[in-house]
C-alpha cells in the first residue's frame, strides 16, 4: 500500500501554532524572570488551554475530510540541507496524531491547572511553569513531526524537559540524582534512535515518514530487524520499559504534576508512539515482533511483582506506569488491530493514573509530604473528594466493567492469546493475564492501604483535609474521563485510527475464546483485588517486616539496580579513572611535550634572526643556492 | 634597415595605471606649490581621488582581455581583479597613512636620511606638521604594483617592481618615533631588496638565454618544444622565483620581514602586509601560470617545500614573539605560505582561491595594524606584548575587535580566515597536492597559539602599572577598523559574491 499524505490546507495549515504557542509561553516566562512571577502560571495554563481548543477545532476540521485523505501534511522550512540529507522541518497531523494531540493538550492543561494549587507555594512557580510549557511544546512536535529527525527534536525537547523538572528541586541530593539517572538512561535509548534515523539515511536516503515507509518492502529483512531494535531501543528508553526501565521510579522526585503529566500520561508513552507511528516498519518483520511482544510481556510482570512490595505511593504508581507500558508494548508488538488497542489503553490510561497521581498529590498535600502508604489509613472520611476520584482511578486500572481500564486492557489480553503460534499465545496471554490479577492485587492493597482501614498517622499536629477547589476540580473532570472514556474509545478510536493502521478483518479465533478470556480475566481481576483487601483491610505494620526472597528481591527492585551498577557503572568508573589517567600522563603528556618542543624550537630559530643584514643576506644566498640546486638536482636527475 | 614600428598600445587598458602615475607627478608638483596648511588636505584628497579613479577605470575596463604595448602589458581578468583589490586595499590604507588626530603632525616626517639625534632631526620629530611627501610615495608605489600584476614580460616585471620597491624603501624610513629604528629597517629592507632584484634580473638574462625573449608567452614556447640547455631554463626559472619569493616574504628569503615591519611606520606596515602581498602573488602567480606551466612537475616539489618551511617558519616563530608587530610580521609570513599552497594547486581552483585569499587576508591585516597604532604611550605605539595586558578591561570594544581579527587570522568559522584558507586547501586538494595542505593544517593549529594568547593576555591578564592608553581613533582610522571588521565578516558569512568574482576572473591571457 502506497502511504502519502495529504497537504494542509485551510485550518489545517495553521498547525504549528499547535507547537509554537507554548513554546511562546515559555520563552515569555524564561526570559521575563520575576518580572512574570504574579501571573506566569496563568499564561502558562492558558497557553496550554489554547493548544488545546486549537487541537480541538483541527481534530474536527480532520474529521471532516474524507476517511482516504485525513491528513495534513505541512512543510513549513528546509530545516537541515546537507548533500544528500534534505530534512524538512514539516509538521503532520493525522488521525493518530490527532488524538496523541488531544491527550497532550486535554490532560495537559487539567494538569497545569491543577499546579496552579500545588505548587502555589513554590518560589519557583514561574520556572516550573515554563519548563511544563516547553514540555508540552516539545511533546507536541514529537508527535506532530512528519519525520524522523522532527521526532527526534522533540524527543530530546521531551527529555530535556523531563530532566529539568524531575530535579526541579535540585537542592536536594535525591531529586538531582534521579534526573541525572533519568538522564543517562534515557540517553542510551537516545543513541539508539539516532543511529536507526541514521541508517535510515543510509539506506532510504530519507528520514521522512512517507519514504521511509513506502521504502522499508524494499530493504533486506536483517536491516529492518537492525532498525526496528534501533527504534525499539529508543522506545524503551523513553518509556521505561526492560532493559531501561529503572529510572522511570526514581522520577517520581519531581513535583506530583510532573510525574502525572510527564511520567505517566504523556512523555513516557512516546516510545508506544514511536512504534505505532513506525507500524510499517515493525509490521515488516516478525522477529521485530516478536522482540516488542517479550519486552512488554516481561516489563508488565516486572512492574507488577516490584509494585506490589513497595510502600512509596508514587513508587507504587511509578511501577504500575511501567507495568501498564508494558501492556501497551504488548499491543503495539502484536501488530495488526492491536496497535489501535494499545493506542487506546494508552490514551485510557493518560486519565486514570493522571487521575491517580493528582489524587496522590493531593494525599501528599494534606498529610503533610507523607508518601509511605503505611503511614495513610482512613483518609476516605477525610478527604472525600480525593477518595472518590482515586476511587474510579483504581476500579479503572485493575479493569472493573464498565469503567475505562475494561474497555482497554481486556481487549490486548485477548488479542495476546490470539498469537499464531501457539506457545506464544499461551505465553504471552497467560503473563497478561497474570499481570491483571497482580495489578488488581497491588492497587486495591494501595487504595485500601491509604484510604481505609485505622488510621496510621505518625506525625504531630496531622490535620488530613481536602485540597482547594483549583486541584479537586481537574481531579473531577479525570475521574470522569476514566469511569467514561474507555467504552466511548474503544467503540471509536479504533476506527478512526485506520486510516494510519490499515484495515483488519476479524482476527483468527486464539487458543481461547473470547468470552472464556474475558471470564478469566474478571476472574483474576476480582482474586487480586479481593486478596489484597482481605490482607490489608485492618492495616499494616508502620515498618516493612521481613519477608521472603521473592518480596525482598521487588522490594529491591528485582536487583535490576544492582545488575546496572555492578555491570555498567562500576567498570564504567573504572574505564573513567583509566581514561583520565592516560589523558593526564600520556595525551597531556604529549601535548605539553609538543608545546614544549614547539617554544624551545620557537627560541633556537629566533637566534637566528640576528638583526644583522650580513647574516640575513647570506641566509638567503644559502635559500638561493639550495633553491637553485634543488632546481637542477631533480631535473637533471643528480639526486636519480 | 626597417625604420622602427611603434607598437599599438590600448590606452584604455592602461588607464588605471596612467592615472596613479600622473596623480603622483602631480602630488610632486603641489608638494611645491601648495602652501603648507593646506597640503595635507590636498594630497591626502589628490591620492584618494587618484585612487577611485582607477579603481573606476578598472570596473570599466572589467571586460577588456587584451595584450599591449607589444607584449608589455596584458591586461586580463586576474590583472583586473588583483588591480581592483590594490587599488582598493591601498586606499584604505590611504585613509590610515592620513589620519593626524592620534599623533601630532602624523605618523611621518618628511626627510628620512637626516642623521638620527641631530637638531634637524629633533626638530623634524618635534611635531612639525608636513610629511606630505608620503601621499606621492604610496601613489607611486601604487602605480608600480597595477602595473607589476599586469606585467607580461620579464623586463616589465622587473621595472615595475623597482617602481613600487624604491618609494616603499623610502617610506620605512619616516617613521615620526624611533627614527632609528626606523631607519635601519629601510636601509635592511633597500639592501636586501637591491640583492633579490640582483637575482630576478639574473634569472631573466638566464631565461633570455634559453627563451630567445622575455615574453612570458615566448617562453611558454620555449618551455613547450625546448631548443637549449635545460640548465638555463631552471636556474633562470629558480632565481626569477627568488625575486617574487622575497617581495613576497617566503622562507628563506623572509629574512627581512620581522624586521622591516617593526621598523616601518605602522600605516607603512600594514599597507605593504596589504598591498605588496597582493601584486608580489600577483606576479607569482602569472609567472608560475603563463611561463613556466610546462615545468610545473618540477617546480612544484621545490616550491612546495618552501611553502612548508614558511608555514612552520612563521608559527614557530611566531610562538616566542613578545612584540605585537613581530608576531604580525610572522604571521603575515605563515600567510604567504598558505598562499603559495594555493598558488600551487595550479588550477583555476587555486587561482581563484588564492586572490580570494589575497582580499581576505588584507583587509583582516589592515584592521590589525590600525588597533596597533591606537595603543600608545609616551614613546609611541606600545606594541611591547605585556604593554597589552589586561587592555580588555579598559577598552573593551578595541580588544573586542582585536579578537575578532585574531580568530580570523586563526581562522575560526564565520571569519574570512576560514572561508580563504578553505578555498586554498581546497584547490589544493584538488590539485593533487594534499600533503602541503596536511602541513598547512598542523601550522594553522601551532599559529592559533600566539593569536590567542595575546586574546588571553588582554583578557585575563591583570593589567601592568603603567598602563598605555587607547587612542579615540580618529574618523580616518574608525572608517579603516570598521571597513576591515565588516569585510571580515562579510566574506566570512556570505563568500559567494567574491568568490564568484575571481572564478569569473581566473583566467590569464597568453
Amino acid at each position: 500500500m502506497e502511504i502519502g499524505y495529504a497537504p494542509a490546507t485551510g485550518v489545517l495549515s495553521n498547525i504549528w501554532l499547535l507547537v509554537a504557542i507554548p513554546l511562546a509561553s515559555a520563552a515569555i516566562l524564561l526570559l521575563l524572570g520575576k518580572r512574570a512571577d504574579k501571573w506566569g502560571h496563568w499564561l502558562g495554563v492558558a497557553s496550554v488551554a489554547a493548544s488545546f481548543v486549537l487541537g480541538l477545532i483541527f481534530f474536527v476540521s480532520l474529521s471532516g475530510l474524507e476517511a482516504s485523505q485525513r491528513s495534513a501534511e505541512l512543510s513549513l522550512w528546509d530545516f537541515i540541507v546537507v548533500g544528500r540529507l534534505n530534512v524538512d522541518f514539516g509538521l503532520l497531523f493525522d488521525p493518530l496524531a490527532g488524538v496523541f494531540v488531544l491527550l497532550i493538550t486535554g490532560v495537559g492543561s487539567l494538569i497545569h491547572l491543577y499546579a496552579v494549587g500545588y505548587m502555589e507555594h513554590d518560589p519557583g512557580r514561574r520556572k516550573f511553569f515554563a519548563y511544563f510549557n516547553l514540555f508540552v511544546s516539545a511533546m507536541l512536535l514529537l508527535v506532530l513531526g512528519n519525520n524522523y529527525v522532527m521526532l527526534y527534536f522533540g524527543w530530546e525537547g521531551v527529555g530535556l524537559a523531563s530532566y529539568l523538572l524531575i530535579s526541579f528541586w535540585y537542592t536536594r541530593p535525591s531529586a538531582a540524582t534521579a534526573g541525572k539517572k533519568a538522564f543517562l538512561m534515557n540517553r542510551v535509548g537516545d543513541a539508539g534512535l539516532a543511529i536507526g534515523i541514521f541508517l535510515m539515511f543510509t539506506e532510504l536516503g530519507s528520514t521522512q515518514y512517507s519514504d521511509v515507509f513506502n521504502g522499508v518492502d524494499s530493504l533486506a529483512a536483517g536491516t529492518v530487524l537492525v532498525m526496528g531494535i534501533l527504534l525499539l531501543l529508543g522506545a524503551c528508553g523513553k518509556s521505561g520499559q526492560f532493559p531501561l526501565q529503572a529510572w522511570l521510579p526514581d522520577a517520581m522526585e519531581g513535583p506530583t504534576p510532573v510525574s502525572a503529566l510527564i511520567h505517566a500520561a504523556t512523555m513516557v508513552t512516546a516510545g508506544v508512539y514511536l512504534i505505532a507511528r513506525s507500524n510499517p516498519i515493525f509490521s515488516a518483520n516478525t522477529t521485530l515482533q516478536l522482540v516488542v511482544v517479550s519486552i512488554g510481556a516481561l516489563t508488565l510482570l516486572i512492574g507488577c511483582v516490584i509494585g506490589a512490595a513497595k510502600d512509596d505511593i508514587k513508587r507504587v504508581l511509578a511501577w504500575s506506569t511501567v507495568s501498564q507500558i508494558g501492556y501497551m508494548f504488548l499491543g503495539v508488538g502484536l501488530g495488526g488491530g492491536a496497535y489501535a488497542l494499545a493506542i487506546v489503553h494508552l490514551l485510557a490510561h493518560g486519565f486514570f493514573k493522571a487521575n491517580m497521581f493528582l489524587g496522590a498529590g493531593s494525599v501528599m498535600h494534606g498529610m503533610h509530604d507523607q508518601v509511605d502508604i503505611r503511614r495513610f489509613g482512613g483518609l476516605s472520611k477525610h478527604m472525600k473528594i480525593t477518595w472518590l476520584t482515586f476511587g474510579t482511578g483504581w476500579l479503572a486500572i485493575i479493569g472493573i466493567p464498565p469503567l475505562s481500564g475494561y474497555f482497554s486492557k481486556e481487549p490486548i489480553i485477548a488479542a495476546a492469546f490470539e498469537r499464531e503460534v501457539v506457545w506464544e499465545a499461551w505465553v504471552f496471554g497467560m503473563a497478561a493475564l497474570i499481570g491483571a490479577g497482580l495489578t488488581a492485587f497491588y492497587m486495591t492493597r494501595l487504595f485500601v492501604l491509604t484510604f481505609h482501614g485505622p488510621a496510621r498517622w505518625t506525625e504531630d499536629n496531622q490535620h488530613p483535609h481536602e485540597s482547594p477547589a483549583i486541584m479537586t476540580i481537574p481531579l473531577i473532570l479525570l475521574a470522569i474521563g476514566s469511569v467514561g472514556a474507555g467504552f466511548l474509545m474503544s467503540t471509536s478510536v479504533p476506527d478512526w485510527l485506520t486510516p494510519v493502521f490499515g484495515e483488519h478483518g476479524e482476527e483468527a479465533h486464539g487458543v481461547l475464546s473470547h468470552t472464556v478470556i474475558t471470564v478469566l480475566s474478571l476472574v483474576v481481576t476480582i482474586i487480586g483485588a479481593g486478596l489484597a483487601w482481605a490482607l490489608f483491610r485492618r492495616g499494616t505494620a508502620l515498618e516493612p517486616q521481613p519477608a521472603g526472597v521473592l518480596v525482598t528481591a521487588a522490594r529491591r527492585n528485582l536487583y535490576t539496580d544492582a545488575f546496572n551498577e555492578a555491570v555498567f557503572e562500576r567498570p564504567g568508573i573504572y574505564l573513567t579513572r583509566a581514561l583520565v589517567y592516560l589523558d593526564g600522563k600520556g595525551i597531556d603528556g604529549l601535548v605539553n611535550g609538543l608545546a614544549a618542543a614547539v617554544g624551545g624550537g620557537s627560541g633556537r630559530l629566533r637566534r637566528l634572526q640576528t638583526g644583522f643584514v650580513r647574516s640575513y643576506a647570506l641566509s638567503m644566498l644559502t635559500g638561493a643556492m639550495l633553491v637553485v640546486g634543488a632546481f637542477l638536482a631533480i631535473q637533471l636527475g643528480w639526486l636519480a | 634597415m626597417e625604420s622602427l614600428q611603434l607598437p599599438p598600445i590600448d590606452y584604455g587598458a592602461l588607464l588605471p595605471m596612467l592615472i596613479l602615475f600622473g596623480a603622483a607627478c602631480l602630488g610632486v608638483v603641489a608638494e611645491v606649490l601648495i602652501p603648507q596648511r593646506a597640503r595635507n588636505a590636498v594630497q591626502l584628497g589628490l591620492a584618494l581621488l587618484a585612487v577611485v579613479a582607477a579603481l573606476v577605470a578598472v570596473v570599466w575596463q572589467r571586460g577588456t582581455r587584451t595584450i599591449t604595448i607589444g607584449g608589455a602589458v596584458a591586461v586580463d581578468g586576474p590583472t583586473l581583479f588583483l588591480q581592483g583589490s590594490i587599488l582598493v586595499l591601498g586606499g584604505v590604507s590611504l585613509l590610515l597613512i592620513g589620519e593626524r588626530s592620534i599623533e601630532r603632525g602624523g605618523a611621518f616626517v618628511s626627510q628620512a636620511a637626516i642623521t638620527v639625534g641631530s637638531q634637524k632631526d629633533m626638530q623634524q620629530a618635534g611635531g612639525r606638521p608636513g610629511a606630505t611627501e608620503v601621499y606621492p610615495l604610496t601613489v607611486f608605489a601604487l602605480g608600480g604594483m597595477l602595473l607589476f600584476v599586469a606585467a607580461n614580460d620579464l623586463l616589465t616585471m622587473f621595472v615595475a617592481l623597482e617602481v613600487f620597491s624604491l618609494p616603499l624603501y623610502l617610506l620605512c624610513a619616516l617613521a615620526r618615533r624611533r627614527r632609528l629604528l626606523s631607519q635601519e629597517a629601510a636601509l635592511k629592507y633597500f639592501l636586501l631588496g637591491s640583492y633579490a632584484s640582483a637575482f630576478f634580473l639574473f634569472g631573466v638574462a638566464f631565461v633570455y638565454g634559453y627563451a630567445g625573449g622575455i615574453q612570458l608567452d615566448v617562453v611558454h614556447e620555449a618551455v613547450a618544444n625546448p631548443q637549449r640547455s635545460e640548465v638555463l631554463l631552471y636556474v633562470g626559472l629558480a632565481m626569477v622565483a627568488i625575486g617574487l619569493l622575497f617581495k613576497a616574504a617566503l622562507a628563506p628569503f623572509h629574512v627581512w620581514t620581522p624586521d622591516v615591519y617593526q621598523g616601518a611606520p605602522t600605516p607603512v606596515t600594514a599597507f605593504m602586509a596589504a598591498c605588496t602581498k597582493v601584486a608580489a602573488f600577483g606576479a607569482l602567480l602569472r609567472i608560475l601560470y603563463v611561463a613556466f606551466e610546462g615545468v610545473r612537475w618540477s617546480f612544484q616539489p621545490i616550491l612546495g617545500t618552501i611553502a612548508v618551511l614558511t608555514m612552520f617558519i612563521g608559527a614557530i616563530l611566531a610562538v616566542t614573539q613578545t612584540d605585537l608587530k613581530r608576531l604580525l610580521a610572522y604571521s603575515s609570513i605563515a600567510n604567504a605560505g598558505y598562499l603559495l599552497v594555493g598558488v600551487l594547486a595550479l588550477n583555476e581552483e587555486g587561482l581563484s582561491g588564492t586572490m580570494f585569499y589575497l582580499v581576505a587576508y588584507g583587509f583582516s591585516v589592515l584592521a590589525a595594524f590600525a588597533i596597533i597604532s591606537l595603543v600608545r604611550d609616551a614613546d609611541g605605539e606600545a606594541t611591547h606584548l605585556s604593554r597589552w595586558a589586561g587592555i580588555g578591561r579598559k577598552s573593551p570594544l578595541l580588544a573586542g575587535v582585536f579578537t575578532f581579527i585574531l580568530l580570523t587570522f586563526a581562522g575560526i568559522p564565520l571569519t574570512s580566515g576560514f572561508t580563504s584558507k578553505f578555498a586554498v586547501f581546497g584547490a589544493a586538494v584538488e590539485g593533487g597536492q594534499t600533503w602541503l595542505v596536511i602541513f598547512g593544517v598542523i601550522t594553522s593549529m601551532l599559529l592559533a597559539f600566539p593569536y590567542l594568547r595575546v586574546v588571553v593576555l588582554m583578557w585575563l591578564s591583570e593589567p601592568g602599572e603603567s598602563a598605555p592608553t587607547v587612542s579615540i581613533p580618529g574618523f580616518l582610522t574608525s572608517a579603516v577598523l570598521g571597513i576591515g571588521v565588516i569585510v571580515t565578516v562579510a566574506l566570512g558569512v556570505v563568500p559567494a559574491p567574491l568568490i564568484d568574482l575571481t572564478r569569473e576572473a581566473s583566467e590569464f591571457v597568453r
